[in-house]
């Protein structure tokens, strides 16, 4: 076999079993060390990644593993968020002595390997492994602040919950089991297509729970603003792009290549529009800013489902359902860990995540304020920002479906996202208080934020080269 | 000569760069390079003007157009003709007037001069693209620096002023959105040229659909305008907003709307605009007599040319649906194109004239008066005769005296709108009585009448607000003498609409 093939996947294995020696043998002030390794390890990782984009499709180890270009976008936006997680996690614990330091920047490396897997997976066996791996992962390092009440009630909440969602998802992997006889989603396909539907929808909804859960798709979301309020913000952030995007591609997989096409449309429409409206309307009212983007990113999710709905048009198209949901993936990563970015930021300067306190951090901190209004605006959808141009193809794709109810839908609430995201702003440039000193955000603050506030306006101004990137991505799901 | 529109376009953005480097402390070298580049806009835009061929009004010159996003059929395509390039004047011209205006602002100088250049870009970018998506982007761009200059250089209000106004036109421009999209989804191939697609029109074989759209274009414009009964954020952002801000918003943004239903909705979707142009025409009519019912009873100065405004922009609406009405029988083709060279001279006419009261009600609100409440002057004739001079001739313009700007414009819509919409323009004339009354009253309690004693020490316009109000008198009267040439231009590139709507 071509190792080439896998090489991102066993770079990711090597690096984080090293960071994990590398630990071992640094003192509690060396840690950061282990962080820079991994950042430089994680850069090194897209270049095999970004190398299997034009690799014809094919699966693997026994058809249960497959390398093609939409799996391989998933990598290099898994390492990506793996990137800016890590480098924001390095100034999280700048000056923050003890805890776990060692360990969580290690643990985000493992976590990157299996999210690049679970993008891959092409069997229900493999894919219930990855997802629980990724799954034990992320509940360990939601508690990591084993000295924070708030941090080890979001590992256990988290824990429980996703443990009931995991269960019913592998429920509903017995249903697609037993009716089909295998457990490889491509020759699942075919045999479950002369299923009954309402068979096909009851297994569709019960993987669903899994899925939607790492999704933070309604009804499965309510673990979301605990454990996003409790955990700390590097590893909220990677729950809300990481976690999510991977969890996207897991679903794409399923639903495009297992199950019938139709049948779970309705469904799966009903609970894009009940997500965004219900991430909406709670996220008007919240006063903490990690809550506030916690119902923030389930609506988020409700948007996306727009593009995994809207099936009909040829994915080199725009309307586009699938490419749509990759660019507003992407997207996302830069936008949402960026907010997170300043969130780490203004925790460290203003001790506190509270909105109302980020008056004045405008004339405290200019670089990060103005970062947090490019996020803020682009969460909104307003151009030229990265997420104005994922909207703008998510609802193109939905009028080209047929499904312009959930396009106005989408845009509703996209006018009342407005509300919140732009308090913040309003917060950050009100008159600041007369205390109100400069303060520097560090070095390497300023570098991430520079550079994910720079992705979210390259995204928005030059989509060309990324508009093409994600119609390759697409076009080779189906192997 | 390519380039030029370029060049008028990101010009201010380019300055608003250059503030970045300035230090906040410099507070002149701030506000001088803030005037220089504003000025450079400014005769830049009048060079173009000058490059335009007026025998050539009605077809767009200076064209650009280069491949944007090619994948998806979107160009940066830019171009000029005798309808936006007005507006681009007009633009240009009272952004330089804001700029030396607001020399008195003090606070966080080096932020507001950057907002106000990067505003004058996109309000320049929404009157020069011919690509929908591109327009798009400069008409929400352009809301992202207004919501910060109400909502932190503005009145006691200032925050919900400043949120109401964000969320409407968002709201609306998320409308519009989805209907640019129902156009390009239709056009075969896709493509987001405006020009390709009105020459192709691509929704004329479905009227449902194109109905469709036209709701989108309609709130998004609509709310813009803005049209009743989507104009209650209008007295609160203009009242709130500071005062280069109302002039700007007055001035500039509220012709966008109009502007959009004009070049995109008139000639892409001709027959959904002709089925629903009855109703915008008594949206129109109900707007001119409420907003000056409404602004009859304002003792605040901001807010009764806010309301002044809603009656204004009533008459420019007017104009439009008109036009839009008759666009499609030969027999009032002379009307409508009457019509739609009147609403667009009243948009201009609107600006420089709204323009000139708001930085009036601003010299007196943020100057020594401290107050804009029309009850407590009286008698200022006698203390500050150029001031005093001044609001009385752009009060007089407003309502419609003939020999200054505003006649014209409205004397063209009415003679148009009076052929297709009869009754409905006779009932809009009550809006102009109305306005005659209002503004008269205005006059009376501010300049008339005893002098109130606490207004003994107030000082006239000083000489930089002379120089700042100067420009826009001068207009006002040229124009209103001789309109020829102006009316000329519009004209031509109204008839050029108006022939593809037919």
């Amino acid at each position: 076999m071509d190792l080439r093939l896998i090489a991102p996947e066993l770079w990711l294995g090597v690096l984080s079993l090293g960071l994990l020696i590398v630990e071992l043998l640094t003192g509690p002030d060396g840690k950061r060390l282990v962080g820079w390794i991994g950042v430089i390890g994680l850069v090194l990782a897209l270049a095999p990644s970004w190398a299997l984009l034009g690799e014809p499709p094919r699966l693997l180890f026994a058809g249960a593993y497959a390398v093609d270009a939409f799996a391989a976008f998933f990598k290099l936006v898994a390492v990506l968020s793996g990137i800016l997680v890590l480098l924001a996690a390095m100034a999280f614990f700048r000056g923050r002595p003890g805890g776990h330091e060692g360990e969580v920047y290690t643990l985000i490396v493992f976590m990157v390997l299996g999210l690049v897997a679970m993008a891959a997976s092409a069997d229900l066996i493999l894919l219930f492994l990855v997802i629980e791996f990724v799954s034990l992962v992320s509940y360990v390092l939601a508690g990591s602040l084993k000295a924070d009440a708030k941090s080890s009630e979001a590992g256990v909440k988290y824990f429980f919950f996703g443990a009931v969602a995991s269960a019913i998802m592998l429920y509903g992997f017995s249903y697609l089991y037993g009716a089909g006889g295998t457990t490889n989603l491509y020759r699942l396909g075919p045999r479950l297509a002369s299923f009954p539907e309402p068979f096909v929808v009851v297994a569709a909804a019960l993987v669903l729970a899994g899925l939607g859960f790492k999704i933070s798709l309604v009804p499965f979301h309510q673990w979301t603003p605990d454990v996003y309020e409790g955990a700390p913000a590097p590893v909220t952030a990677f729950l809300s792009v990481g976690s999510k995007a991977a969890a996207f591609a897991a679903l794409a997989r399923v639903l495009y290549v297992a199950l019938p096409p139709g049948a779970w449309v309705p469904v799966l429409a009903a609970l894009a529009a009940v997500t965004m409206s219900v991430g909406n309307l709670l996220a008007l009212s919240q006063q903490n800013i990690k809550r506030m983007l916690a119902y923030s990113s389930i609506a988020q999710a409700g948007y996306m489902m727009i593009g995994v709905v809207a099936l009909t048009a040829s994915p080199t198209q725009v309307g586009s359902g699938i490419a749509a949901v990759l660019y507003y993936l992407l997207a996302y990563v830069f936008t949402n860990a960026g907010a997170f970015a300043v969130v780490v930021a203004a925790e460290r300067l203003l001790g506190s995540d509270t909105i109302a306190d980020y008056v004045g951090f405008g004339r405290r901190a200019p670089l990060a304020a103005f970062a947090m209004t490019v996020f803020m605006l682009s969460l909104t959808g307003i151009p030229p920002t990265a997420l104005f141009w994922g909207k703008l193809s998510l609802f193109g794709a939905a009028l080209q479906s047929g499904l312009a109810w959930l396009a106005i839908v989408g845009i509703l609430n996209s006018a009342a996202s407005l509300y919140y995201y732009l308090g913040v702003v309003r917060v950050m440039y009100a008159q600041a208080p007369v205390d109100a000193v400069p303060a520097s955000e560090g070095a390497l603050m300023r570098v991430l934020l520079v550079v994910a506030a720079g992705a979210t306006l390259v995204l928005g101004i030059y989509p060309e080269p990324f508009v093409r990137l994600v119609q390759r991505a697409s076009l080779l799901l189906r192997v | 000569m390519t380039g030029v529109l370029s060049l008028v376009l990101w010009l201010p953005a380019a300055g608003a760069l250059v503030l970045l480097a300035v230090p906040r402390e410099r507070v002149a070298a701030l506000r001088v390079t803030a005037l220089a580049v504003a000025l450079l806009d400014l005769a830049a835009a009048v060079a173009a003007g000058a490059w335009i061929d007026p025998a050539r009004a009605g077809t767009l010159q200076l064209v650009e157009r280069v491949p944007w996003i090619p994948s998806i059929g979107i160009s940066y395509h830019l171009g000029a003709d005798g309808l936006s390039l007005p507006l681009v004047v007009l633009t240009a011209l009272l952004v330089v007037l804001c700029v030396a205006y607001s020399w008195r602002v003090e606070t966080r100088v080096k932020d507001y001069m950057i907002l106000l250049l990067l505003l004058h870009t996109g309000l320049i970018g929404v009157f020069l693209a011919q690509d929908l998506f591109l327009f798009y982007v400069f008409w929400e761009v352009s809301l992202v620096p207004m919501y910060f200059l109400i909502g932190i250089w503005g009145g006691p209000r200032r925050g919900y002023a400043a949120m109401k106004f964000f969320l409407y036109t968002l709201a609306g421009s998320l409308a519009m959105l989805l209907a640019i999209l129902v156009v390009y989804l239709h056009a075969t191939p896709r493509t987001f040229d405006l020009v390709e697609l009105v020459a192709r029109r691509p929704l004329a074989q479905n009227l449902p659909l194109a109905v469709l759209a036209f709701w989108g274009f309609f709130l998004g414009f609509g709310v813009k305008v803005p049209l009743f009964p989507f104009h209650t954020w209008l007295p609160d952002a203009y009242a709130e907003a500071p005062t280069a801000g109302s002039v700007l918003l007055a001035g500039v943004l509220s012709k966008l709307g109009a502007y959009g239903f004009i070049r995109i909705v008139l000639p892409l979707l001709p027959d959904a605009f002709r089925q629903f142009a009855g109703l915008t025409a008594v949206l129109a009519v109900i707007g001119a007599v409420y907003g000056g019912f409404v602004a009859l009873a304002q003792t605040d100065f901001k807010r009764m040319i806010a309301y002044s405004s809603v009656g204004h922009l009533g008459y420019v609406m007017l104009g439009v649906a008109a036009a839009a009405a008759a666009g499609g029988g030969a027999a009032l083709g002379d009307a409508a194109g009457k019509a739609l060279t009147g609403a667009t001279l009243q948009m201009l006419a609107h600006g420089i004239i709204t323009g000139a009261l708001f930085l009036v009600a601003g010299v007196l609100a943020d100057g020594q008066a401290r107050t804009g409440n029309l009850t407590e002057f009286g008698g200022l004739w006698a203390r500050v005769p150029v001031l005093s001079g001044v609001a009385v001739l752009a009060m007089l313009a407003s309502l419609g005296l003939p020999g200054l700007m505003g006649f014209v414009a409205e004397f063209l819509i009415f003679l148009g709108a009076y052929q297709v919409f009869p009754a409905l323009t006779v009932l809009a004339l009550v809006g102009v009585v109305l306005t005659v009354a209002y503004f008269l009253w205005a006059i009376y309690r501010l300049f008339f009448g005893p002098l109130n004693a606490r207004w003994a020490a107030l000082p006239d316009l000083d000489g930089r607000e002379r120089w700042v109000l100067a420009p826009l008198c001068g207009v006002m009267v040229v124009v209103g003498m001789y309109p020829g040439p102006l009316v000329a231009m519009i004209n031509a590139a109204v008839t050029n609409i108006l022939g593809l709507v037919r």
